[in-house]
This record gives C-alpha cells, sequence and structure tokens, in this order.
C-alpha cells in the first residue's frame, strides 16, 4: 500500500497548496540584478554541466575541499611558535633563554631552555593534537559521497572534495547539500523541494526553494546529457539570504534568487531528490564564508591569573632592582676591600668598579633572568594539561551519558571548564534545547466541554507537599486521629475544583481508596502513540458517538482532519498512519484525528480522502472531500483556512487558529461554547500547552462562486498590492464562523527540563529565554518549564507600529523608554514584595532596545525582573545580547542553543539534553573552578616559596647573583619534581561529591561571588609563599652555620646548603598541596609521595655521575649529607615550621569561620546525613536561593494559593457547621468536639506566623 | 649533648702584609675528647661572590694540563703565556696562615690529613695533576703549592675550593687527637700570612668537638623548642576556645543560609 502512496505523492503538486507567503514572484528583483551583473563584486561566471572549465583560468575556482584546520605541515611550527610567545610569561623566557647563552647568563643556559623547550613543546603538542582532530573530522566531511554527472547523463558517486564549480549533482533526501547549488529540478513536478537549515540557523522548519520554470524538464538523468548553461552571479559572500544572479540558456537570461540557491550545511527533507549545479564550493560557499573561527576564549579566573601574573613580574621588578643597586655598590667598594675577587680585572663589565652605574644595569638584567623563578613557567601548560584532563572527565561521566541518542556531554574547547563554576545567567534558546520540536495532542474543548483532564506535574507536586506539609504539621499535635486528616484533605479538595481530582488522584496512588477516579487509573494501561498524548475515556475508543450533539464533534473531527497542509507518509504496524506537514502541531492533529476515528489517509491535488467513523452505524467509511482552496497561515493571519466540498456538494469553511482572531470572526449564533472555551483556553495556557481554536461554517454555492472570483483575481495580480488584495479577499469569506471549541497541544519539553531549570534558578542562576517563536509561544513554554507563573506580573516590550522607518525611529525609541521608565517605577513602587515580575520583550522592541542609548534602561528593568522572555529573536540578536548583558552586567553568561553549528555562536561545550546542564554547571562548572582557582592560587605559592630563597641568599653574596642551587635541581623543579600533584589536584579534587553539589545548590554560589580566587586569596597565598621561603631560608642556615654538620667535623659548603635547602623546599610545597587537597585517591598520594621520592632518587643518581658531569654535587647525598642525620632532621624542622602558618590558618578558619562546605563535609564524614535525615532535608531546602522562577517556585506559590483557599473554606465551612443543627446534636458526642478542637488548632497553626514559615520554608 | 668547649682567640693584630710570627694562649675549660677539630674562620669574606665561586676549572683539577678550556677561571688563568694549575681565583688567593700548637712545651701532634672529603680527594682531585706556574703572576694572592704533591694531597686546597656558601665561615685545619683537659693550656703559634686587613675581615681560631648532631649550635636546640612551644601555646590556645565556645562538629547553624534571617 505505500508503494502506490509513495508514487502518487512524489508527483503532487504541492504548490498548489500555496497560495501566497512562502514564494512570491521574482520580477521584481531583476532590474537591480541586471545593473548589478558585471560589475565588481558580481563577477562570477559558471558555466553549469562543464566543470572541466574552471580547472584553469580564467574561471579557475577552488574545488569542494574545505578545511577548517589552523594550521598544515609547513605553517605549524612557527604560527604554533608564533602563538605560544603572545604569552607574555613564555617570551619572558625566552628572553631569559636568549640572555643564557651570552655571559649575562644566571644559570646553565640548558637549564634555562629546558624547562622551556618542555613547556613550550607540550602545549605545541596539544595544538597539533587538536588540529590533527579537527583534520580527521575535515576529511570525514571531504569524503561524503554524491552523485555527479560525469557525461553522456551517467551519475556517479564521487566524494565531496573532488566536485567542481559547474557540476552537476543529484542530492537525495535526508542528504546534505555538497555545496552552494543551483536548484535545477526536484522530484516534484514544479520544482519545488524542502531544506533544513538547521546548522546555518538553528531553525529547524522546512524551507521551501523553487527551481525556475525553464530548468523543469531536467528532472531525469537523461536529460543532463546535452544540458549546457551560464550562470553570472555575485561572487563569494558570507550573506546566507542574499543570491543575485542570471541563468542563460539557450540564449535566453533567467533572474535567479535566493529561493534557487541551496547552501551548503543544509539538508534536503520531504523531497526524494533534487538535481543542482555547484556554483560555490568549498571555501566560497556561504556556509563557510559564513563561519567565523570561534574566538579563544578565556574564563574569568584565567583573566585575573593575567593580573596575578603580572604582579609576580613587579615583585620580581622590584627584588631584581633591589639586587641591582645592592650589586652596584658592593662592586663600587669591592675593588679595595675585596682583594681576592682582583675586580679591577673584570673583562665582561659585570663587576667593573670604575663603572658601577652599568654594571649594576647589566646585574639587573641578569637578576630578572635569575629571580624567574618567581614566574610559574609551567603554569599555563599545566591549566591547559589539566582543562584537557578535566574536559575528558566532563566527557566521560556517564551521568551525562543520554541513552536515547548514545551521546555525552561534550566539552568542545577546554578552556572555559571553571567558567562553568561562575555563571550568573542563563539566555536559553528554546527549540531543541527546551523542547524537542515534537507536539503532543493534550487536552480539548467541544463544545464547551474540557477532555484529557491529565493532571500537570504542578499540581501533582503541589498536592504532594501540601499532604506532607499537613503530615509534618500533624506530627507536631499530639494524640490527634488519622480520620482528622483525611476530611482536612477532603475539604481541601473541594475547595478547588481544578485540583479536586489531583488530590484525589494522589490519594488514590498512595492509599488506593474506594473513591479513585475511574477516568484517570484505566488511562494509565493505555500504550502511547507518539504524538498523542491524551487519555479521556469520554472520547476514546469510539466512545464519543454516544455523547449528545455528535454533529458538532463530528465537525470538529473534520477541522483537525482537513484543515492542515499535511500529507500521509506510511502506514505503519496496527493501520496507523504517519504524517508529514510544515509544522509538527499539524502532525498532532493529523494524528489525534486518526485517533479518534477520522483517519486522513490521501491527499491528490483537489481531494482528500478521510475515513471515518460514522456514529450511527458505528462503521468506518471513506469519504472524499473536495479541496477547493486553502488561505495559508502565516504569523500576521494567525489563521488558516480550507474550503472544501462533500460528497453531497456542500461547501464548508473549515477554520483553525488563535483564538482572539476566531473569537472576532465569529458569528452570532456560533459563540454558543464562547464563554466555557475562553475559561479552559486559559486553564490550557497556564499549563503551558498551545491552544488553537476551530470554528466552521457553511458556505453556499453562489456566494461562494462569488468569492472565488475575487480570489482567483487577487491571485492572478503581480506586485506589491498582491498580498494586500489576498488578505482582503481571505477576510471576506472567513467571517460568521461557528465555534467548535479548542485544542491544546504540548510542545514537548525535553526529558527533566523543569526540574533542571528548578535547579538552576535555586543555585541563584538567572533564566532568559530567548526564541524564535511567536510571543505566545514562548510564553507558554515559559509556562510548561515554570518560568512562568499565573502569579507573575508580565511586563511586555513591544511596538505598536510593525516596521518602523528610520524617520520613526526616534519616536520608537521614546516609546519604548516610556514604556521602560514606568515598568521601573512599577519595580521599584513594589521593591521586592508582592508579585514577581517577568518581562517579556518582543523581537522589534527588542531591536530597539538594544540600540545603544535604550540599552542601559532595558538592561537594568531587565536585570530588576525574575525571568525574561524574548520572543522573534533572530540569531544576531542572540548573540547581541549575550554580548550586551556580558558587558553591562559583568557578569558570566552562558548561552545555551541548539543550533548544531551556529555561525554566530560557536559553542564550547554541547550536550545532548538540556538536564545535564545541571550536572555539568553545578557539579562539574564548581569543581572546576575551585580546582582551578587551588592550582593557580598553589602555583603562586610554590614558585614564591622557591624564587625567594634565591633572593634571600642573594643578599648574603653581596649581591653578586649566585644561586644557590644546582642548575640541575632548578630544571627539575618546575618540570618534574612538583609538577605532577598539582596536575592531580586540578583533575581530581572535589570538596564535596557530586550527589551534594546537587543537593546543595548554593554551593555554586562560590564561584558566582568568585571567593576562591578572590585577591583577598591570592594575597593571603602569596604571604604564604613569603612565610615559607623565610623559614626554609633562615632555618636552613642558621642550622647549618657556622660549625659543624656532622660527625667528622665536616662543614657545609654552597652545594651542601643548597642541597638541604633544596629538599626542604620540595617537602614543603608537596606537603603543602597534601593539605590542600580535600578528596585523596590513590593517585594524589601516588603522585605526591613519589615527587618526594623522586627527588631523592633523582638526587641520588645525579650525585652518583662521575665528577665532570654532577660536579660539586658529586657524592653530595652518599658519602655527605646522607649519613649526616642534621640533614633529615633540618628537613623535618624546616617542613613544620613553614606549614605552621597554612595549618593554623585552616584550623582557625574550619574552627571559628567555616564556610559551607566545610560544614557539610563533617557532616557527610560523621554520617549525620544518614543518621539525621530530616536535618539533612531541611538544611538542602534552605540551601535554595529565594527565586521566583522554577517548578519548586511554583509549587510553592500554588500552596499558598491553596491554603489561602482552605483557610477562606474552612472560616465558612465552621461557622456554617456550629450554625446547623447537626452539630448542635452532635455538640453532644465526644468525638465531635475533639475533632472541632483539631480545626481549631490548625487554623491557629496558619496564624502563627513562626510555623507558617517552617511549613512553606 | 652539646657543650661549650671551643675557645676562639682572637688573632687580629700586627701590621699590614708583613708577616708575623705570633703566639696566643687559649684556656681549655672543660675536657674535649679526641679528635678535636682545628678549624680556622674568616668574617666578611664572600668566597660566595659569582665571580669568586665559578673562578675555577674542575676540568682542570681532574686532567691537568690536558685541559685547555680555562676561560671561567680568567683572570687567573694564565700567567706569562701558560697555564697556570690549579688556575682560577678560588685556588688563587688560597688560606696560607699556619698554627702549631704546645700544650707547655710539648708541641701537640695535628693531623692534617683527610680533612677534605674523601670522594674530592678520589675523584675530583687527580693524583696525576701536580701544581704548575702557580703564584707565578704579578699580583701575588695567597698561599704558595708544593709543586712536587698531586693536587690529590693537597688537602688544604681541596678545603678551600669547597666555598662557603656564606661570607662568615669556617674551614677544618686540622685534628688534634689527644684529649685534652680542663684547665689546659694551649699555646698557639701562629704564621699570619693571609691578608684579611683590607676587608676588615676577622681571623678567628676555633677548637671544636662534634656530636652526632655536628658542631656546636644553639640554634638547632633554640629552634626545635621554641617551635615545640608555640605549637604547644597555639594548640593550648585553640582548646580553650573550643572548650569555652565550641562548634560541635558539623554544626548546621554555621551554613551561611542559616545567618541570613528566615524569610518567610
Amino acid at each position: 500500500m505505500s508503494g502506490p502512496t509513495g508514487r502518487r505523492k512524489q508527483k503532487l503538486k504541492w504548490s498548489k497548496l500555496y497560495t501566497f507567503s512562502c514564494l512570491r514572484p521574482t520580477t521584481d528583483e531583476s532590474a537591480p540584478t541586471e545593473r548589478l551583473l558585471g560589475q565588481p563584486g558580481f563577477s562570477r561566471v559558471v558555466f553549469c554541466n562543464e566543470s572541466q572549465l574552471h580547472k584553469s583560468k580564467p574561471h579557475k575556482y577552488p574545488n569542494n575541499y574545505v578545511s577548517t584546520t589552523k594550521y598544515n605541515l609547513i605553517t605549524f611550527l612557527p604560527r604554533a611558535l608564533f602563538e605560544q610567545f603572545r604569552r607574555v610569561a613564555n617570551l619572558y623566557f625566552l628572553l631569559a633563554a636568549i640572555l643564557s647563552v651570552t655571559p649575562l647568563a644566571a644559570f646553565n643556559p640548558v637549564s634555562v631552555i629546558a624547562p622551556l623547550v618542555f613547556v613550550v613543546g607540550l602545549s605545541m603538542l596539544k595544538e597539533a593534537i587538536e588540529d590533527w582532530h579537527r583534520f580527521l573530522q575535515d576529511r570525514n566531511v571531504n569524503s561524503r559521497r554524491v552523485k555527479v554527472h560525469v557525461g553522456n547523463g551517467l551519475f556517479v558517486q564521487k566524494s565531496w572534495e573532488s566536485l567542481l564549480v559547474g557540476d552537476i549533482v543529484k542530492v537525495s533526501k535526508n542528504e546534505y547539500f555538497p555545496g552552494d547549488l543551483l536548484l535545477l529540478s526536484s522530484s516534484y513536478e514544479d520544482g519545488l523541494c524542502y531544506v533544513e537549515t538547521m546548522n546555518l540557523d538553528g531553525e529547524t522548519n522546512l524551507k521551501a526553494k523553487r527551481s525556475l520554470e525553464t530548468t523543469l524538464g531536467l528532472d531525469e538523468d537523461a536529460a543532463f546529457c546535452k544540458f549546457k548553461a551560464t550562470v553570472r552571479c555575485e561572487d563569494p559572500n558570507p550573506s546566507l539570504y542574499t543570491f543575485v544572479g542570471n541563468l542563460d540558456l539557450e540564449k535566453e537570461s533567467y533572474p535567479l534568487s535566493p529561493s534557487q540557491l541551496l547552501l551548503r550545511d543544509s539538508k534536503l527533507r520531504n523531497t526524494e531528490f533534487v538535481y543542482g549545479v555547484v556554483i560555490f564550493s568549498g571555501p566560497d560557499t556561504k556556509a563557510i564564508r559564513n563561519s567565523t573561527r570561534s574566538p579563544s576564549k578565556r574564563s574569568r579566573v584565567e583573566r585575573k591569573m593575567d593580573r596575578v601574573i603580572y604582579l609576580l613580574f613587579g615583585m620580581m621588578v622590584l627584588i631584581s632592582l633591589i639586587s641591582a643597586v645592592g650589586s652596584a655598590l658592593y662592586t663600587k667598594s669591592g675593588n679595595s676591600k675585596m682583594w681576592y675577587l682582583r675586580l679591577h680585572d673584570d673583562t665582561d663589565n659585570l663587576f667593573n668598579p670604575e663603572d658601577p652605574m652599568s654594571s649594576g644595569l647589566l646585574q639587573f638584567v641578569r637578576a630578572l633572568v635569575l629571580y624567574g623563578y618567581l614566574i610559574p613557567i609551567s603554569l599555563y601548560v599545566s591549566i591547559e594539561l589539566v582543562k584537557v584532563l578535566q574536559a575528558m572527565l566532563i566527557n566521560k561521566d556517564l551521568a551525562m551519558y543520554d541513552e536515547a541518542t548514545g551521546k555525552t556531554v561534550e566539552a568542545r574547547t577546554s578552556n572555559l571548564n571553571e567558567e562553568l563554576g561562575q555563571v550568573e545567567m542563563i539566555l536559553s534558546d528554546k527549540t531543541g534545547t527546551l523542547t524537542c520540536n515534537q507536539m503532543e495532542f493534550r487536552k480539548c474543548s467541544i463544545e464547551g466541554i474540557s477532555y484529557g483532564g491529565e493532571v500537570t506535574e504542578v499540581d501533582l507536586a503541589a498536592s504532594r507537599r501540601m499532604n506532607i506539609d499537613v503530615e509534618r504539621y500533624r506530627y507536631s499535635l499530639d494524640g490527634s486521629d488519622s480520620t482528622g486528616r483525611s476530611i482536612e484533605m477532603f475539604d481541601l479538595s473541594t475547595a478547588d475544583g481544578s485540583t479536586e481530582k489531583d488530590v484525589l488522584g494522589f490519594h488514590q496512588g498512595s492509599e488506593d481508596t474506594k473513591t479513585g477516579n475511574s477516568r484517570i487509573s484505566s488511562s494509565q494501561k493505555e500504550t502511547a502513540v507518539k504524538g498523542f498524548n491524551f487519555r479521556d475515556n469520554r472520547l476514546m475508543d469510539k466512545m464519543w458517538i454516544y455523547r449528545s450533539n455528535v454533529s458538532d464533534m463530528i465537525m470538529f473531527f473534520r477541522v483537525m482532519a482537513l484543515c492542515h497542509t499535511g500529507i500521509p507518509v506510511e502506514e505503519n504496524r496496527g493501520n496507523k498512519i504517519m504524517y508529514e506537514a510544515e509544522s509538527p502541531e499539524e502532525v498532532a492533529f493529523l494524528i489525534a484525528a486518526q485517533e479518534f476515528g477520522f483517519k486522513f489517509c490521501q491527499r491528490t491535488q483537489s481531494t482528500m480522502v478521510l475515513q471515518e467513523l460514522d456514529p450511527s452505524s458505528g462503521l468506518e467509511m471513506k469519504r472524499e472531500y473536495k479541496l477547493l482552496n486553502l488561505l495559508e497561515f502565516n504569523s500576521s493571519r494567525k489563521r488558516m483556512s480550507v474550503i472544501v466540498s462533500n460528497e453531497d456538494g456542500e461547501i464548508f469553511l473549515l477554520c483553525k487558529g488563535a483564538d482572539d482572531v476566531i473569537f472576532d470572526r465569529l458569528a452570532d449564533n456560533g459563540r454558543t461554547y464562547q464563554q466555557a472555551t475562553v475559561m479552559h483556553l486559559s486553564m490550557y495556557a497556564e499549563d503551558g500547552l498551545r491552544t488553537m481554536v476551530f470554528a466552521y461554517k457553511k458556505v453556499g454555492l453562489p456566494e461562494y462562486e462569488n468569492w472565488s472570483s475575487v480570489f482567483r483575481k487577487a491571485k492572478a495580480t503581480i506586485g506589491p498590492e498582491r498580498e494586500e488584495l489576498l488578505e482582503n479577499a481571505s477576510e471576506m469569506i472567513e467571517k460568521e464562523l461557528l465555534l467548535l471549541g479548542a485544542v491544546a497541544v504540548e510542545d514537548k519539553l525535553q526529558k527533566g527540563v523543569p526540574e533542571c531549570i528548578d535547579k538552576l534558578a535555586q543555585a541563584g542562576l538567572k533564566i532568559w529565554l530567548l526564541t524564535g517563536d511567536k510571543k505566545e509561544t514562548a510564553v507558554n513554554i515559559g509556562f510548561a518549564c515554570s518560568l512562568l507563573r499565573h502569579d507573575m506580573k508580565q511586563l511586555h516590550l513591544c511596538l505598536r507600529k510593525e516596521s518602523p522607518s528610520n524617520q520613526q525611529m526616534k519616536d520608537v525609541k521614546e516609546e519604548i523608554l516610556c514604556q521602560l521608565q514606568s515598568y521601573n517605577q512599577l519595580i521599584t513602587a513594589e521593591d521586592g514584595e508582592g508579585d514577581p515580575f517577568a518581562l517579556v520583550v518582543d523581537g522589534k522592541a527588542l531591536e530597539v532596545s538594544l540600540s545603544y542609548d535604550v540599552r542601559n534602561q532595558f538592561l537594568s528593568v531587565a536585570m530588576k525582573c525574575d525571568v525574561v522572555i524574548c520572543c522573534r529573536v533572530s540569531p544576531k540578536q542572540k548573540a547581541l545580547i549575550t554580548r550586551t548583558v556580558k558587558e553591562h552586567s559583568g557578569k558570566t553568561v552562558l548561552a545555551i542553543g541548539d543550533g548544531a553549528n551556529d555561525a554566530v555562536m560557536a559553542s564550547d561545550f554541547s550536550l545532548p539534553q538540556f538536564r545535564f546542564l545541571e550536572r555539568l554547571l553545578i557539579v562539574h562548572g564548581h569543581w572546576c573552578y575551585k580546582r582551578i582557582s587551588k592550582m593557580i592560587l598553589y602555583f603562586v605559592y610554590k614558585n614564591i616559596a622557591f624564587g625567594l630563597t634565591l633572593f634571600y641568599y642573594n643578599i648574603f653574596t653581596g649581591f653578586s647573583g649566585q644561586d644557590l642551587y644546582d642548575d640541575w635541581y632548578m630544571v627539575m623543579f618546575n618540570v618534574l619534581l612538583t609538577s605532577l600533584p598539582v596536575i592531580s589536584l586540578g583533575v581530581l579534587e572535589q570538596n564535596v561529591s557530586s550527589d551534594v553539589c546537587l543537593k546543595f545548590p548554593a554551593l555554586y554560589q562560590e564561584g558566582q561571588r568568585n571567593i576562591c580566587f578572590s585577591w583577598k586569596r591570592i594575597i593571603g597565598w602569596i604571604l604564604n609563599g613569603i612565610l615559607a621561603s623565610i623559614a626554609v631560608f633562615t632555618i636552613n642556615i642558621y642550622v647549618l652555620f657556622p660549625s659543624a654538620f656532622d660527625k667528622e667535623g665536616n662543614l657545609a659548603d654552597i652545594e651542601h646548603i643548597g642541597t638541604i635547602t633544596y629538599t626542604c623546599v620540595i617537602w614543603t610545597v608537596n606537603c603543602q598541596i597534601a593539605l590542600m587537597i580535600s578528596h585523596f585517591t590513590w593517585i594524589s598520594h601516588f603522585l605526591i609521595w613519589g615527587s618526594i621520592l623522586c627527588w631523592y632518587f633523582f638526587l641520588y643518581s645525579y650525585n652518583n655521575l662521575p665528577p665532570s658531569y654532577s660536579k660539586n654535587v658529586f657524592h653530595i647525598f652518599t658519602e655527605q649529607t646522607g649519613p649526616a642525620p642534621l640533614y633529615w632532621i633540618a628537613t623535618l624542622l624546616v617542613l613544620v615550621v613553614s606549614l605552621l602558618p597554612y595549618f593554623t590558618h585552616i584550623v582557625i578558619r574550619r574552627s571559628f569561620f567555616p564556610m559551607d562546605d566545610h560544614i557539610i563535609q563533617e557532616m557527610k564524614y560523621s554520617g549525620t546525613d544518614v543518621r539525621d535525615t530530616p536535618m539533612w532535608l531541611r538544611e538542602q531546602e534552605k540551601s535554595k536561593q529565594l527565586t521566583q522562577v522554577g517548578y519548586s517556585a511554583r509549587v510553592d506559590a500554588k500552596i499558598r494559593h491553596l491554603k489561602e483557599q482552605l483557610h477562606r473554606k474552612r472560616k465558612s465551612f465552621y461557622l456554617s457547621v456550629t450554625n446547623s443543627p447537626v452539630y448542635k446534636t452532635m455538640m453532644r458526642r465526644d468525638t465531635a468536639e475533639e475533632r472541632v478542637n483539631l480545626m481549631i488548632n490548625f487554623r491557629n497553626a496558619w496564624k502563627n506566623p513562626k510555623r507558617k514559615a517552617g511549613l512553606l520554608v | 649533648m652539646l657543650m661549650d668547649f671551643w675557645k676562639v682567640t682572637d688573632i687580629n693584630h700586627g701590621m699590614i702584609l708583613i708577616t708575623l710570627i705570633c703566639t696566643s694562649v687559649i684556656h681549655i675549660p672543660k675536657l674535649m675528647k679526641a679528635p678535636i677539630f682545628i678549624y680556622y674562620q674568616l668574617d666578611n669574606y664572600y668566597q660566595n661572590h659569582r665571580r669568586y665561586v665559578k673562578s675555577r676549572s674542575d676540568r682542570q683539577l681532574l686532567h691537568g694540563l690536558k685541559h685547555h678550556d680555562l676561560s671561567s677561571c680568567a683572570p687567573e688563568d694564565f700567567n706569562h703565556g701558560l697555564p697556570v694549575v690549579p688556575c682560577g681565583l678560588i685556588a688563587w688567593s688560597l688560606f696560607n696562615d699556619t698554627y702549631s700548637f704546645f700544650r707547655g712545651i710539648d708541641e701537640m701532634k695535628v693531623n692534617r690529613k683527610n680533612i677534605a672529603w674523601k670522594s674530592d680527594r678520589d675523584h675530583k682531585f687527580d693524583k696525576q695533576v701536580y701544581p704548575f706556574n702557580f703564584q707565578n703572576g704579578t699580583l701575588s694572592g695567597g698561599a704558595h703549592l708544593d709543586p712536587k704533591i698531586p693536587l690529590s694531597d693537597q688537602e688544604d686546597l681541596i678545603v678551600w675550593m669547597r666555598t662557603s656558601a656564606l661570607p662568615t665561615f669556617r674551614k677544618l685545619y686540622g685534628r688534634i687527637e689527644e684529649d685534652l683537659d680542663a684547665d689546659d693550656i694551649i699555646t698557639v703559634k701562629l704564621l699570619n700570612n693571609y691578608n684579611t686587613y683590607s676587608f676588615t675581615g676577622s681571623k678567628k681560631l676555633v677548637l671544636s668537638t662534634s656530636s652526632w648532631l655536628g658542631g656546636h649550635n644553639n640554634f638547632l636546640g633554640m629552634a626545635c623548642i621554641s617551635v615545640g612551644v608555640s605549637f604547644i601555646f597555639v594548640a593550648f590556645v585553640f582548646m580553650l576556645i573550643h572548650v569555652k565556645n565550641p562548634r560541635p562538629y558539623g554544626d548546621t547553624t554555621n551554613l551561611s543560609w542559616n545567618w541570613k534571617p528566615m524569610s518567610g
């Protein structure tokens, strides 16, 4: 069955379905085209089907090979090196390395060059690997196959990269276009085809493209045998929405427009195949031209780190200056004093007593190199390495693995990991991000009766929470019986009709009481139909035929089944048909109609066939409807109509559309159900459902014929007034309608979206919704994902006029400013009290608002609102908002969207599901932020602790620049002996485990307030480093001088002091990191203690080298320091003293000023979280940020609302009970008294503010 | 245990650049068990000056005249066109005071062997390398070396070549290998050759015994004690605070969200 339908469908003329909107005549564009072509910028000539002409000049164009790599084999070395030495620190080390081969050298050249080579080499290796991956990706794309015409009507598969301009290609359904193609013909007779441009602009709706009439005939392979044409068009440019050109075919010239251009990176949909000729290839395509290389972003922490590095540079210059002055003074006086130096024989001018000034200057330069250890050379490379490893951990996190797609969260660039821990605002796209772009039929209201009373999540949660609250409250009441509670509950449920079933439904789930609601219970057994989430036994399973007034019901279902542009695609198991349509909404309607017994099974050019259920006979029968006209849906009309005639020749106009539009066009006798429908509509909207109203009317034949001629005339008009005429024509017939009812479809949210938004809001994140959808949809989704709720004040920012011209810009600005001012006043008047605010901004208003002079006003209002929703936003505007908000607020902004390859906002992370954002931010972001901050602080510490000892020693050598340590010790310091533990800190550290992070969103605030990398902390660590360096140096000096250090009476020389001091430094910095780590794994233990062991191992091997290599280190460990107990005692003493300040600090901090994570660590460690679960849960509740956004906030609001109602109800109930005669008789019974007492207690409880606070949290 | 077993005698007198033989008397306060180490101490002498430290050639000390690159030894690398062995400022300024010790009238035996590290003698100063062209320049530095004795046996030189880390330093001169009793009077005859007057440095002579912790050093003990005391003090303070104002483990009142007044 699917075979024949499939073929029929192929040749269906889709364009007949469209009256206007998407395809306009292109005549008005031809005039400028003629003028432009041949001018500079419009010089491209393409010989179709003669691609060999484009292999050589003058029309040589690049082939279709696309490269996104940064380097190639030749450019890699110079460019990567250049990139490396753009970093100030690396440049400094390069200069130091150059100096080290001059007489100014402070160290052995190798000891300066080796770490630099190591560090730069590692960074370059990383670059090379990343580029290699890009290369592999490119190769993947370039080797995709496409059918190319090779002559004689023969098409063969070729790889994309071998494609040339002028080639004829055949692209099949669901394939990507290999380049920018000129559409010649498609599988549809009228040359129409559908493309999905999601990769280009993130829009998921299909766009129609149509070939020129002249090339329609080229619809089979053989037709290309002799086809030849020339295209003259614009030069390659990045503009996606313009195209100017001419097609010269058989001496005729035809103008081309963007609707003939199929862009690379877009996909062919709903069309079997198309033929096209390559116009732009490879690097010339618009998609590639448009893709800007993602700018390398640097996180806030890293930018601050640069300033810390500058601070260290400052310190270094200062001590170098001191050294230089000291050296000059010593040199000046040294000639007569220090005869043993023979300064007058000085040849290299470093110690020239005659010219101490220039000697001092040279010493300054040398000191800059000498004290280079203050600058952490390996910091950059370590951070890069750590971030790559962090990104690996993020990528491999199983909790962020989507089983449906088999994808995990992917960190595309690793340099923003810690920025995830500091996000303060989220700008989110809607379609595909929050929603899955899939519609589900949820509820309908027919003849004023609402069907499909599925409990919404919010209602359910509110009733559950209420129950818990009451239960909690009951515990505090002694000796109250359980019947009391159930009465409370029943009373509550009668208080509000809409919540009745929810509470009952909940009861049923928990207690399985007799008062079960059969409607809900039985529906749970239904097997799910995709796109249909409707449960109501009154309609399902053909039950609707037993309802009264079936005729309107049938009409309702007919609107559903006939008023659309969809087509049946295939039949799957169980006789169900699948559909394809312009919008997923229509598919949902068609599926629903099918479920109700109105199966739309066939569409020809002018007929539609339904398989209808006949209510009188209960049998299904096929009915054919003639499609007379179709009045297309568009954004200004907000409605769609079809005019059909049935087999009896009766003509109907079936109309669906937005509520206000339809209600305006109802006949007076068609408003029977209006009141009820309006009520239902507002209920549906509150639940975040997208609503649509159905209406119809019967059209008399003369009336129709009259109108039809008007409409035909309007359609035939060419020119600007065409649209207006059509509009008027449709206006003529779409009136006097009869209301049938309304439907509600759910724009299905992705799994876990409301919960995720809830958690993020609780973590103190602000969420803005930016969407290309219309305002109503955006607001609906706002409701659905709990960004909006009913008691929020919605402030709408919009323009009254449609498109302002330039002269009006000023007025428009005034208008917007005026609105903003009034909103500002409104918000300040409320001042945190009362209802929360939501700002809803229209795209056009947004454009004005973001202009330079209005911007500040707009943003200050927007920042004060709890939630901001921007609708009809273009991708460019999204980027603009992101940038503006970032600049204005100085906050870290995260933008999330689904534009897979959004040219404007190149993504740094990709998530298969929105809900993973929670874990990505609150767990990984938080961790990475803490890790990187700790890591940088540690680097600063360790380099100060080490580098300053060199300075202190220099003071004792008459500022001569002598270094205390052997050159190789120094090389090893940053490269091997202290670099690995810090990597384990940066990769594995966790202050609290992931589930605690998720349970206590308040911990995320640490990142937002940047308290782990504040200047206070930085200065603290610098001081800690200074203290450690002083401890290490002075203790060693005083312990070892001036007397002997071993039993043999031996004295310590430079090498001994150097070795012992260095040992102390290694111990100190490695033990320091052990104190910093709160989450030990065997890896951290291995690396920390391994580093210390490694030092001894290195020392042992070095001191065993022959003396010509090891020089004074020869046998220093085995013969000299090792056997001396003083060496080991000094190490211990120094270690203890140098760590004492930090240890005291953390003890004081933890004991007297504990941070949240300290307390939580303690609770977790001592097991209170398990022993005292209520406390653990209570603290989780409390840790949530006060927010008006999110699911929980909404539940809270609902509870507040319910309680108020309950209160009111109780009051009236109590009065009525006490006044009733029944009560008076009951008074004689003891139980009744108890009950009333309980009620009074209960009521008093609400009056007690303290308890109320406790209950409401 | 460390004891005040040593005595310092200032020998800072006499006239500039005139070799003087002088005597000095040391009173031994307590019993000193052999071996007693004899050190000379120089103050304000920058043996750790960079120009000084690098002015040597370790390869020459190993290979003698076979090693030609003496650039590091400048200006004491060549004299009259011939290389100097050992070259460099360190060797050139070798300390050249000598001491002899008398108890009563008996000259005490001072062992001047094995005062340098064994590894230095065996591996860094070669047995086949003899001093050559040493102290032959226009400027006279310190001691002269016997060209017939190989460098590996020139222990004074080896000790001197171990440059000291600080400008005040001691060097081992020799060992007295007999016990000195309390109240012994030791007469020291010394040849005051070495010029310390120019830099107003002082020379000292130190007699010291050595324990397993090395020579006498007050600092280590004081440091250990003061660190220990400060630890105990800090611990005591913390304990007091804890007793007076305890913070229970995992106390929830300290959580930041519990500081804020509850909103309700």
